[in-house]
């Protein structure tokens, strides 16, 4: 499962350009600090391999198992 | 602090002996005998042979010495180590303590406790590298940037060099602050016997611990506990203006006031249990001359105002120990029924203006540079002129 | 989507995130690559000391992961970590600072580190700029860039600061990028494992004060080129300089053993205290 941290995201969309599989997307909607957060698209497609995870400067993202 | 079974079982070897041995050197049995765990420094004249001595000795004492790149380095590892609740020093000369006024400056700002020797030679740069000096004297007060006070203790005899390391490791863990051990060449260099003090005679002041742990730099007491590393306290030090737990808050302006002067007023307001100095008061108690002086100047001004009392005049005579924080008490006082006050030093007056804001009488400074102390003949030729 | 607590929450300092690195910025990548590896490792944060110097990437362990932390003067982190080290061999001392701090003004002090081979981790962010003062040229940048200090082209050369340590004597040398984030991770576990002294150059972006100023304004135009320049040390037999001069040359330098520094430092104390004791009781 993808949890996404809207409050911690900063928008810089690191997520959503270098998910092997396109899982995000940007929202069209800001954050209460005024960033466009990425939304989970398709999250049948995450495996779960993390990237997303350890490439986020923000700890904004997390995968668990569940 | 307890002193190690280590160290009790080399000083209990020492003590009571007699050495003849340079100030240097001396100054090293002084930290050995201080507690100094840790010494980091880089060689310079007139200085070296501290280190050289404390690198033969201290490892047997279950102590460390090492030598870094630079002084820039060696001030760093002595702070760095300190925090792990070691006692620490270095010692250098001029340009080695110019260079380490960025990290006195951190030492100040963190309150950590360590010792700096400086063996003042002659400068500007490279000056006359191998000869004394007492130019350092205003360096030592104002070195760092920005604002803050200091203590700095002056030896005026090898034996000294030994009893003030004492002072500045105590003072340092006492008021947690980097104290200044501000020699001269000439007594760095000059041979003298000197007797090892007894064990039991040595006490080592205790480094308060916090309470609670986190509250470092800052609470009711102008000298905040310490915590040290490796106790799980998770303890954030930085030279940033910070709060009393030690995170940084460098945009509140009262955050910075309350800080810097608690820094400041721990050494300012505690000035007369820090401050020390040697009275030599005439005889007959209506001198109208006097002499301060300090360090390797402070040797033939007592021997001229000897001979001046010999000669039949009445010159009264102290000696400050502790240069800074100043001795305005005993200055004011020792100067009170005075007309002339002579000032020697081996600098172009850095302490003789310093007595002129506090004092009413005449202020003479008897300034010499060149790499030569002064002569008892020189100083007395001054007195006589005063007379 | 909820709010959740991420699972490493307790190895920062949570009451000060988010933290103040800007959008997109590598310092924040590094950060959780550091706190993963010492997570996978198991290693006691009461067991470290971090230590910074001045700049951005100063900040990564200073204030935000949660051990007991020394942020230093400019350009001397490293020597204040061998004071710590060699008074507590037992805690992992661990240096983070960026490239202006650890190679610029403090380079002495690497290579001297490096030298002694003292067990201490470096984990030098190089952002290629002189990132926090507003975009200066730095030791790293690239020559030709404009920066606001080189406004019309830098003529010096950039360093190379992972081939000068291994040349002065450090175990332990790995470059990576902050787009390399699964093996940069692996090898701060190594590093902080391992004894002696390690060093980690990690490649990393400043859009908002390099960025900008070369045409990749964004985090993603960095790590793109950090994916696409990259190449493996193993693959680079053959490659003239200036093949490589156009890379960045990612992988394990070198992994050797030597004597350490700390543990030579003890065995004379150990001696010479030792001799004072037969002194006596002979």
């Amino acid at each position: 499962m993808i949890e996404i941290n809207d409050d911690l995201c900063k928008g810089c969309d690191i997520c959503i350009e270098f998910c092997p599989l396109n899982v995000f997307l940007k929202s069209d909607t800001l954050n209460r600090k005024g960033y466009y957060v990425p939304v989970i698209a398709e999250e049948d497609l995450c495996v779960g391999c993390r990237l997303c995870e350890l490439l986020c400067p923000e700890f904004a993202i997390i995968i668990t198992n569940e | 602090m307890a002193i190690e079974a280590n160290r009790k079982e080399y000083l209990r070897r020492l003590g009571g002996k007699k050495y003849f041995i340079l100030g240097d050197e001396a100054c090293a049995y002084g930290a050995i005998y201080a507690g100094c765990d840790f010494f980091a420094g880089y060689p310079i004249t007139p200085a070296t042979e501290i280190a050289e001595l404390i690198a033969l000795e201290l490892p047997k004492a279950g102590g460390i010495c090492i030598q870094m790149e630079d002084e820039l380095a060696s001030i760093a590892a002595i702070i760095g180590a300190a925090w792990t609740g070691a006692r620490t020093m270095t010692a250098t000369s001029g340009p080695g303590f110019s260079l380490m006024q960025e990290n006195i400056g951190y030492a100040i700002m963190t309150e950590t406790p360590c010792v700096i020797v400086n063996v003042q030679r002659s400068g500007p740069s490279t000056g006359q590298a191998t000869k004394p000096a007492q130019g350092d004297v205003m360096q030592a007060r104002w070195g760092t940037h920005g604002d803050h006070d200091i203590i700095a203790l002056a030896p005026h005899s090898a034996q000294e060099c030994l009893d003030l390391m004492l002072d500045c490791f105590n003072l340092a863990d006492i008021y947690r602050t980097p104290v200044i051990l501000l020699m001269d060449g000439e007594i760095g260099h000059i041979r003298e016997s000197v007797t090892m003090p007894e064990l039991s005679t040595i006490t080592h002041a205790e480094r308060k611990l916090a309470q609670p742990a986190e509250d470092i730099f800052g609470g009711p007491e102008l000298v905040p506990g310490i915590t040290h590393y490796g106790e799980g306290a998770n303890v954030h030090v930085t030279g940033s203006t910070h709060l009393a737990n030690g995170m940084r808050d460098v945009a509140t302006p009262e955050v910075h006031d309350v800080l810097l002067r608690r820094i400041y007023r721990k050494i300012a307001d505690n000035r007369e249990q820090i401050v020390r100095t040697e009275l030599d008061k005439d005889t007959d108690g209506k001198a109208k001359i006097g002499v301060i002086a300090y360090g390797a100047a402070s040797r033939p001004a007592h021997g001229a105002v000897g001979r001046a009392r010999n000669n039949g005049n009445a010159v009264d005579f102290l000696r400050l120990i502790t240069i800074w924080p100043f001795a305005r008490t005993q200055v004011v006082e020792f100067c009170r029924d005075l007309d002339v006050l002579l000032v020697p030093e081996m600098n172009l007056g850095q302490i003789s203006r310093e007595i002129e804001r506090f004092v009413n009488c005449r202020v003479v400074s008897v300034s010499k540079i060149g790499g030569v102390p002064h002569t008892v003949e020189e100083i007395l030729t001054a007195i006589e002129e005063a007379v | 989507m909820g709010e959740y607590r991420h699972r490493l929450m307790d190895y920062v300092r949570e009451e000060i995130m988010p933290h103040r690195f800007c959008v997109g910025c590598g310092c924040g990548t590094v950060l959780n690559a550091f706190v993963n590896a010492v997570e996978e490792i198991g290693l006691e944060p009461t067991k470290m000391v971090c230590v910074s110097g001045i700049g951005c990437s100063s900040w990564i362990p200073s204030p935000y992961f949660r051990s007991d932390t020394l942020h230093t003067t400019h350009g001397r982190p490293i020597a204040f970590a061998t004071g710590v080290k060699i008074m507590r061999p037992d805690l992992t001392v661990v240096v983070i600072a960026g490239d202006g701090d650890v190679s610029g003004i403090g380079g002495n002090h690497l290579i001297h580190a490096a030298r002694r081979n003292i067990d201490l981790s470096v984990f030098m962010v190089n952002n290629m700029i002189y990132g926090m003062t507003g975009g200066q040229v730095a030791p790293t940048t690239p020559s030709g860039t404009k920066t606001s200090t080189t406004p019309h082209r830098n003529i010096e050369p950039a360093f190379k600061v992972a081939d000068l340590v291994m040349t002065a004597g450090a175990t332990y040398v790995a470059r990576w990028t902050t787009y390399h984030v699964f093996p940069l991770m692996e090898s701060m576990q190594n590093a902080m494992t391992r004894k002696g002294f390690s060093f980690i150059e990690i490649i990393s972006q400043c859009p908002d004060n390099y960025g900008r100023r070369i045409g990749k304004p964004t985090a993603n135009d960095f790590l793109k080129q950090f994916r696409d320049d990259a190449i493996r040390i193993n693959k680079t037999e053959g490659m003239s300089e200036e093949q490589l001069d156009k890379r960045i040359v990612i992988g394990k330098l070198c992994d050797r053993e030597r004597p350490e520094y700390v543990t030579q430092l003890h065995e004379i104390i150990r001696e010479q205290v030792a001799a004072v004791k037969r002194e006596k009781t002979k």
